[in-house]
């Protein structure tokens, strides 16, 4: 399959010819090369992906070039392909693709077109390197690959202080998660002696009962190994602790959340805990943590989400969320669950993102909902599609019959997990059914505060400007604004370049589940994965004799949440007001977001700067300096000393005292 | 090409070359000094060529007997080989950076900075223990020289900081060697390699040794010449300076303290972790606050540095190699922020963080090579500075995981430091018109930044090419530390007795040699 060859390079090369060329060559050269070899890419990973679904694919490894050999540490570059690359790759390629095309609209009056390009395909590049690796090393490399892309694309207005702290802070973030990460390839190395991962995979149950040394203590050997992974994943993945970056990279264009910070390299952590997934089966402690962790961080961010008024970070809180059933599906062992949330999850919260853009794009740049309101009308195409993507992520749906993308897979992790029968399980269910009823919650939210209600657009100073702007020196157009809200403003609707991502991507949210779920989830689903994850067929069983009342807690919450928010948004909306007024304190601690900002400036950042200043200025200057090199006369007392001793007859002691002597009055006289 | 005594040729270029361009004037020196660099470089390339990878150890050999015991004794291994490249290669780079930078006395100039390329060849090619110590002290000279007379404004201070500080270690040192030789009976490097001095012996001649070779290194916390240096230096100086000056620190632990006094170094290696672990620590948080880039990236040096002393206290393969290859790649990486930090010294004429800011606007090219390099230096995997760091920490992970865990955070460190120099320099607004009229990269700065664009991603993407010359040489001295290497303590791992059977059979060869 040298397809692979074509899917992964070539958007690394589209994406150094549009960097390079950058101004030179000009956007519309930039923007055909890297959307085309997109396109390219789509279109030949879906008969991948298609071959597996029909079970007459075999894992296929293409060796591209050897990377590095150090003794028995031995790794190269290489191009692995199983089912579990071929669901990731038309994931990555899709949204990739139709993320570009988008990205011609939304990016139309940019004058920084090339660069913006050259960093999505370079991104694209990076993370189809991570999902084909086949040793941790390259899956790092993919890792930090996407890390830098992701920080170049936050940053992208550049301008904005705003947007280079959001940049900075995913990086060094994601840096934390990776210390994890390096020390557990460390660590796997010295127990398998390779890092080879189907070599890891095939040796992980010899792991069974043994212990490793860690900081001093001992411990299982798989838990250390895979909670230090798993530390990985929790920061790419934004879970709980490590999960401040992600709210702020909101910072980047619209598009970029979509891909990376949604749809793509958001879910690297998931994967790497399916790819390791035989591994992480050896530790039970392990497992528990995952779950306890996505739990957690499924209940945490959905809660945040309730209270955003940010579109996108309302957005951006919910994929946080939506990670974390991941996670905790992974952790009890439905790891096929897991990969179809992340299959249905990528589509639909990419469609809810892009058709925030589009929302955003038609109220010139505002994102903040409280300023939006009947805009269904305005842009009944994009409402469509968000409609869509809410319909998804709510997981709206009826057994048996039809169901959009999110019913299948987000019904099926909490199945699970009550199929589970541990009390973790249990924890993990009680948290994804409440976090459920948020979501719908929110979700709806999002829709009533947007699309319906009165326009509440002239409170807005994006609008006003843009008003400001259309009318010019005209003072007689302010007598235009009517008392409806609107300001005078009119927003239109998205160009076709970007209404067709939306388009091709409600599909994907109304259909994905409906038609994938089979393939991902049956019992005859270990035909599609051969291995490439641990099939647990007894979950599967368990999962299917869960009580009736299990089975319909989903839909049941999310009719609830439904409730509530139609009737505090469209019904009563003066509800919310005096809802938040009455629990003032709780309603902040949810807007400021449980505060980890707060807590980890005060905890890392300033001390580490006032280290930094303390070491240097007291330890470097303070003390070495001032008893070192400034405490000149000991200094040479100690040297003339020094020189005493050397007259031991030798002709070189003489020869070298001699020219250091001879240089050093030399170099006197020539300094002064 | 044994015969031909291209190790001499190598040295004498650059001599001859030192004094032409001593007697003539700024146009004609530059010029003599790029000739010659680039005479050299292309003679390091022969020489790489004709290098036979997985031959005898000492190749290229020379010997002739001068006075009084004393003889020319020259010969190269691979570690040495991988070294003597990276100085021709960045050698013609620096006269570059110093075309339009240096107008006083460039005579004088260029004629140092021949002389330390002969002197730092020197360095990597004796193989008598006193041609060494003089090669290597004698090139603290002319750099003591470049600081002193062509430096900044507190040029005195920092080079007799420079001076005292290097000169203190190589004292100790001397003795030593006078010992040594009296012990052995011999000046030849290779056979001190295979002397097994008494146990006893080895602990104080160690420290002797790693008196000087602390300095140069530089480790915390010996390291406070280093920031001042670099601040005071010429561009081409620090390039040189964070290049090859300090790699002669690592090269003396690898060709004297590992090999000669293998006991000694595994009795003192505690305490090489534990220096090293405060350095990276320190010095990264110290970086975090500068704000002076030249200032920022010689404390991030040292905290890069203190990578190759875990690395190569780790006594194993792949710490060994990590080490080498780290002080390669910092050579490169370090070398190009140096000279990133003079491309736009040059425009401004300060190294004041807070005068830059939005460069990205009005020199997108030279942020794209800036951004390159902030990343090797960071490490990022598929450029040159992540398979150093990764060796090395990975080759200490299997001696003591807390000094890897400790160690490790220099990444989170280090990308705290770097970005946000980054982000100070070249994102946000342009608030100085001055700032904002700067010129994007001219030919002759494009020309000293691809080279080291190429080679930092071809030794991130391909670093058997930098590691295969070296291989047979760590391989070793792996076997020659071997012989003392600790255990490690924390990660021998052992199977409780049930499942020990199947475990071991499971992990096959059960490389750890502690499965019990």
């Amino acid at each position: 399959m040298s397809s692979i060859l074509i899917i992964v390079f070539a958007p690394l090369v589209a994406a150094i010819i549009a960097g390079l060329g950058n101004k030179r060559l000009g956007a519309m050269p930039a923007k055909l090369i890297t959307t085309g070899a997109l396109f390219a890419s789509c279109v030949l990973s879906w008969p991948i992906f298609i071959a597996f679904l029909g079970g007459h694919a075999e894992t296929s490894v293409t060796p591209v070039l050897n990377w590095v050999t150090s003794g028995d540490l031995k790794f190269a570059w290489a191009l692995q392909v199983d089912a579990l690359t071929a669901v990731m790759l038309v994931v990555v390629t899709s949204v990739s693709a139709l993320v570009h095309l988008y990205s011609w609209g939304y990016m139309s009056e940019e004058p920084d077109c090339p660069r913006f390009f050259a960093y999505l395909s370079l991104f694209t590049f990076a993370m189809l390197m991570l999902v084909t690796a086949n040793n941790l090393v390259q899956m790092f490399f993919g890792w930090e690959g996407v890390g830098l892309a992701s920080y170049l694309l936050i940053g992208f207005w550049f301008r904005k202080p705003s947007a280079n702290a959001a940049a900075m802070k995913a990086f060094v973030v994601n840096r934390v998660g990776d210390l994890g990460f390096m020390l557990g390839i460390f660590g796997t190395f010295l127990v398998f002696g390779t890092v080879s991962i189907p070599q890891i995979l095939h040796d992980a149950p010899g792991l069974a009962g043994s212990t490793i040394g860690f900081l001093g203590y001992r411990f299982d050997t798989a838990t250390v190994l895979c909670i230090l992974l798993f530390i990985g994943a929790m920061g790419k993945s934004a879970q709980l602790g490590l999960h401040t970056w992600l709210p702020d990279a909101m910072e980047g264009p619209t598009p970029v959340s979509a891909l990376i910070h949604a749809a793509t390299m958001v879910t690297a952590g998931v994967f790497m805990v399916c790819r390791l997934s035989p591994l992480f089966e050896q530790s039970p402690a392990a497992l528990t943590f995952v779950t306890v962790i996505g739990a957690s961080t499924c209940f945490f961010a959905a809660t945040i989400g309730t209270t955003q008024t940010d579109i996108k970070r309302v957005i951006a809180y919910s994929t946080c969320s939506q990670l974390g059933y991941m996670f905790f599906a992974a952790g009890v062992g439905a790891y096929g669950a897991a990969m179809f949330h992340l299959f249905t999850h990528a589509f639909f919260k990419a469609l809810l993102f892009l058709g925030a853009g589009s929302v955003i794009h038609a109220m010139h740049h505002e994102q903040d909902m409280r300023y939006y309101g009947g805009l269904w009308k305005k842009i009944p195409l994009t409402f469509a599609a968000m409609m869509a993507g809410t319909l998804a992520i709510t997981g709206v749906g009826i057994d048996d019959v039809f169901g959009f993308a999110g019913f299948y897979s987000k019904d099926a992790i909490l199945e699970a997990a009550f199929a589970r029968g541990t009390q973790v399980g249990t924890f993990a269910f009680a948290m994804g059914i409440f976090a459920a009823l948020l979501t719908s919650f929110y979700s709806w939210r999002l829709i009533y505060l947007t699309f319906f209600g009165t326009p509440r657009w002239d409170q807005s100073e994006h609008i006003q400007h843009a008003v400001h702007d259309a009318h010019g020196h005209d003072d007689h157009g302010h007598h235009a604004h009517a008392h409806d809200g609107t300001a005078g403003y009119h927003p239109h609707e998205s160009p076709l370049n970007m209404l067709v991502p939306l388009g091709v991507l409600s599909m994907g949210a109304v259909f994905a589940g409906f038609v994938f779920a089979p393939a991902f989830l049956s019992e005859g689903s270990g035909t599609f994965w051969k291995g490439a994850l641990v099939f647990n067929e007894s979950v599967l069983h368990a999962m299917h004799g869960v009580p009736e009342m299990v089975k319909w807690a989903p839909f049941g919450v999310m009719v609830a949440g439904l409730l509530i928010a139609t009737y505090a948004y469209l019904i009563n909306p003066a509800l919310p007001g005096a809802f938040t007024a009455r629990f003032g304190f709780l309603y902040r601690f949810l807007l400021n977001k449980w505060y980890f900002d707060e807590a980890y400036d005060a905890l890392f950042v300033r001390p580490a700067m006032a280290l930094g200043r303390l070491f240097w200025k007291v330890g470097d200057v303070g003390v070495i300096d001032r008893f070192g090199p400034n405490g000149a006369a000991w200094v040479v007392s100690l040297a003339s000393r020094g020189a005493v001793r050397l007259q031991s007859g030798y002709l070189y002691s003489y020869a070298l005292v001699m020219l250091v002597g001879l240089v050093g009055a030399i170099s006197w006289v020539i300094a002064r | 090409m044994t015969s031909f005594p291209i190790l001499s040729l190598m040295l004498l270029v650059p001599l001859v070359g030192a004094v032409i361009s001593l007697m003539s004037g700024r146009e004609t020196a530059r010029m003599v000094a790029l000739c010659a660099t680039l005479i050299d470089l292309a003679l390091g390339i022969v020489l790489w060529a004709h290098y036979d990878i997985g031959g005898a150890q000492w190749q290229f050999q020379e010997h002739a007997d001068l006075f009084a015991g004393f003889s020319w004794k020259l010969g190269i291994d691979g570690i040495a080989l991988m070294l003597i490249a990276l100085t021709v290669f960045l050698m013609p780079i620096c006269i570059g950076a110093s075309w339009t930078a240096i107008e006083k006395r460039a005579g004088e100039y260029y004629a140092a900075f021949l002389f330390m390329e002969t002197l730092m060849i020197g360095v990597f090619t004796a193989q008598d223990l006193f041609l060494f110590y003089i090669m290597f002290e004698a090139g603290l000279i002319p750099m003591y020289l470049i600081i002193g007379i062509w430096g900044g404004a507190e040029r005195i201070y920092a080079s007799y900081k420079f001076f005292l500080y290097t000169l203190l270690g190589s004292v100790l040192m001397l003795i030593a060697m006078f010992w040594m030789v009296n012990e052995a009976g011999t000046t030849d490097i290779p056979t001190l390699m295979q002397y097994d001095f008494p146990v006893q012996a080895q602990t104080w001649l160690f420290l002797a040794f790693f008196a000087s070779f602390a300095v140069k290194m530089p480790m915390w916390p010996v390291h406070t010449w280093l920031p001042d240096a670099h601040v005071q230096a010429p561009t081409a100086g620090s390039v040189i300076l964070a290049g090859v000056l300090l790699k002669m620190g690592g090269y003396g632990f690898i060709r004297f303290s590992l090999p000669m006094f293998p006991v000694a170094s595994a009795h003192f290696a505690p305490m090489v972790w534990g220096l090293s672990i405060a350095a990276v620590v320190i010095t990264s948080l110290i970086a975090l606050v500068q704000n002076d880039m030249k200032k920022l990236i010689a404390y991030s040096s040292v905290a890069h540095m203190a990578i190759v002393t875990v690395g190569l206290f780790a006594f194993n393969r792949q710490g060994l190699e990590g080490s080498m290859v780290v002080m390669l790649s910092h050579g490169l990486v370090a070398g190009a922020l140096f000279l990133a930090v003079g491309v736009i010294y040059d425009r401004l004429h300060t190294r004041e963080i807070a005068r830059y800011g939005g460069l990205a606007i009005n020199m997108p090219y030279y942020a794209l090579f800036f951004l390159l390099f902030t990343m090797a230096s960071i490490g990022l995997p598929g450029t040159s500075g992540f398979v150093g760091e990764f060796l090395s920490l990975l080759g200490i992970y299997q001696q003591s995981s807390l000094i890897a865990l400790i160690s490790t955070t220099g990444i989170i460190l280090g990308a705290a430091y770097m970005l946000y120099l980054y982000r100070r320099v070249v994102f946000g607004v342009q608030v100085h018109a001055d700032t904002a009229a700067m010129p994007d990269l001219d030919a002759r700065e494009w020309a000293m930044m691809v080279p080291l664009a190429v080679a930092v991603l071809w030794m991130g993407v391909y670093p058997e090419t930098f590691m295969a010359p070296m291989r047979k040489d760590i391989g070793t001295l792996e076997a020659r530390v071997a012989i003392a290497k600790p255990r490690g303590d924390a990660d021998v791992k052992t199977v409780s007795r049930k499942a020990a059977a199947t475990a071991a059979v499971a992990l096959g060869a059960a490389r750890v040699g502690g499965v019990k």
